[in-house]
């Protein structure tokens, strides 16, 4: 039986509360953003909301349909690009060792580093400024850009646990690397990869800023990629900062609506796909 | 034409095209680098240092641009972010890795990984709508009760200002930089924790020397978390207040390097004006640039020390 009255024992009791402390402190902010938004956006939901477009600010009724398909498109052409460049990208670095690969590695860290919003700018910069008006391609670039490094490095990470087995049997069969390693490496390993699309999916969803800058918004339905394009992250923040207190509603129902879509996403794919990943 | 040969052909290819893709990154990095640098040489053939530290921005009349107030707000919001949010993070931390039943750590960690998983966006919505209202109702009134004949406590307060901001971005780190002081201290080998378990330690004492022992991957992933709040955006643009100027007080608005992008990149024109906006985004790019360097230097240092130890 510890002595309790002892001083290094009642210390040990004290910093461990600390620490639990810490964690009720850290996770009071997400209790109150998920209480919040699913109380303040119940009254707003309902099936107008997400399959009609935007009303006249002031008036009643309206949805932000073209922002949830705006978001759909937007995403969906992110991925498309980003996501083989990252896979490709991360079989380099876990099949070919090398200089390449170690530049690479840390390039890749640097650009998950970056601020979002200087990939925004490097798009706007570029693309936006080229066209001379804001497009939704742009925006998809920029989200692919964000991608990039995370599918590349949750591949790489999940081919490395590849057994080197599975490949010294494939070639001795003959068949040569580049089949090896998209036949059975990819193969074996792809539950790894999709957790490395899926956490890229749910990393750029959210994201703001950058579209922002490349995709602006719109109030209507999505016509072309070359277009400006409404999304959700974009409504709830014109919503959040207008005035009028009915589009304030729409914004919680917004954010309600792309948060149980992220947070699923990321509880799914802990879950599903076990412990290993990090922020 | 010998079989293998073009089996050696198909690798080839495939190793080229595969290196090509993953040099991607490289480009984009430096492609990066370049479009600021010379989307920002008009301003910086300009105004040159005075760009820095010139506290006067005004595209209608004058065309000066100096970003000394944006460089405050930044530095200024992500200092309170780290005070405040780190040591609330590496007590989660080295609850997650050392005190918590093993069971309850991956539920625990995953409802600490969801707070990474809210977008920005959402934060500011919270922001404006709670966590503003709920500091001016409640928690600056009793601030400036005990602390207001310190300057930067003192005047009137709206809830929207440079401390709000701050508060926000200590949330907003605190996921990152305890996921990753989680990993340093379940890198530190267990040899340590036995040995201070073995002459009598407490749990607290041996997790005390785990600290200590891992250190340098804490500064690494408090850097980290630095470089998030460094170029937070959105939570940031709306709960700030969006004022170019220096405050005196902390409840006063502000402004943020990342916020002024965000809010004048579509009012601008000018070339003068753009190429001002650049060299904001220019600055922000090589401040984050330096830090998450540094950072994942610190990181990769700690971890592969621990490595070595535990192969002796």
């Amino acid at each position: 039986m510890k002595d309790i009255t002892n001083k290094r024992y009642l210390k040990d009791r004290i910093y461990i509360s600390f620490c639990y402390g810490a964690l009720a402190i850290a996770l009071v902010p997400l209790l109150s953003i998920l209480f919040v938004t699913t109380s303040k956006a119940l009254p707003v939901l309902n099936a107008q909301f997400v399959t009609q477009l935007p009303a006249a600010a002031g008036s009643s009724g309206g949805g932000i349909a073209n922002a949830i398909q705006g978001t759909a498109i937007m995403v969906g052409v992110a991925s498309v690009v980003g996501i083989p460049i990252g896979v490709l990208s991360g079989v380099y670095l876990s099949e070919y060792g090398g200089r390449l690969s170690d530049l690479v590695r840390f390039f890749n860290e640097v650009l998950t580093g970056f601020p979002s919003i200087v990939v925004g700018l490097f798009v706007w910069g570029t693309i936006v400024m080229a066209l001379h008006h804001f497009a939704a391609i742009a925006g998809s670039i920029a989200l692919s850009i964000l991608m990039i490094p995370v599918v590349s490095r949750t591949t790489e990470e999940s081919l490395k646990l590849v057994p080197k087995s599975l490949r010294e049997a494939s070639l001795a069969l003959g068949i040569p690397k580049w089949r090896t390693t998209l036949s059975i490496v990819l193969s074996v390993g792809r539950s790894g990869v999709m957790t490395g699309a899926i956490l890229a999916v749910s990393r750029v969803a959210g994201e703001t800023a950058p579209i922002l800058l490349t995709s602006l918004s719109s109030s209507f339905w999505f016509s072309s990629l070359d277009q400006p394009v409404a999304t959700l992250p974009i409504t709830i923040y014109y919503y959040a900062i207008s005035p009028f207190v009915d589009l304030q509603n729409k914004a919680w129902g917004a954010a309600f609506l792309l948060i149980a879509f992220l947070l699923g996403m990321s509880i799914t794919v802990r879950i599903a796909f076990g412990r290993r990943t990090s922020a | 034409m010998k079989p293998w040969a073009a089996l050696g052909r198909g690798d080839r290819l495939f190793k080229l095209v595969t290196a090509v893709v993953s040099a991607i990154t490289l480009a984009l990095v430096a492609g990066i680098a370049y479009m600021l640098y010379e989307g920002s040489t008009l301003s910086i053939q300009r105004f040159g240092l005075g760009f820095v530290i010139g506290k006067v921005w005004d595209p209608a009349v004058s065309m000066v641009f100096g970003a000394l107030p944006l460089i405050w707000g930044t530095l200024v919001t992500s200092a309170i972010a780290l005070v405040l949010g780190v040591p609330v993070s590496l007590g989660v931390g080295l609850l997650l890795s050392e005190f918590a039943p093993r069971r309850a750590r991956f539920p625990l960690s995953l409802l600490v990984e969801l707070l990474a998983a809210v977008p920005s966006v959402v934060y500011g919505l919270w922001g404006i709508f709670v966590l503003a209202p709920a500091l001016r109702d409640f928690v600056y009134p009793a601030l400036q009760a005990a602390l207001g004949f310190l300057p930067f406590f003192s005047g009137s307060y709206s809830g929207l200002g440079v401390l709000t901001a701050g508060i926000i971005l200590a949330v907003m780190i605190v996921p990152t930089v305890s996921a990753v002081s989680r990993e340093v201290f379940s890198a530190v080998p267990n040899a340590q924790r036995e040995a201070y378990f073995a002459i009598g330690a407490t749990r607290w004492e041996a997790a005390r020397h785990v600290f200590s022992y891992a250190r340098s991957g804490i500064l690494g992933a408090v850097t980290l978390g630095l470089g998030r709040a460094l170029g937070e955006t959105m939570a940031v643009t709306m709960v700030i207040g969006n004022r170019f100027e220096i405050p005196s007080s902390l409840f006063q608005p502000g402004y943020t390097m990342a916020a002024l992008i965000a809010n004048e990149f579509n009012e601008a024109t000018e070339p003068l004006y753009i190429s001002s906006i650049m060299e904001v985004g220019l600055l922000l790019f090589a401040v984050t640039l330096f830090v998450s360097v540094i950072a994942r230097l610190l990181v990769r240092r700690s971890m592969k020390l621990f490595r070595g130890v535990a192969n002796e």
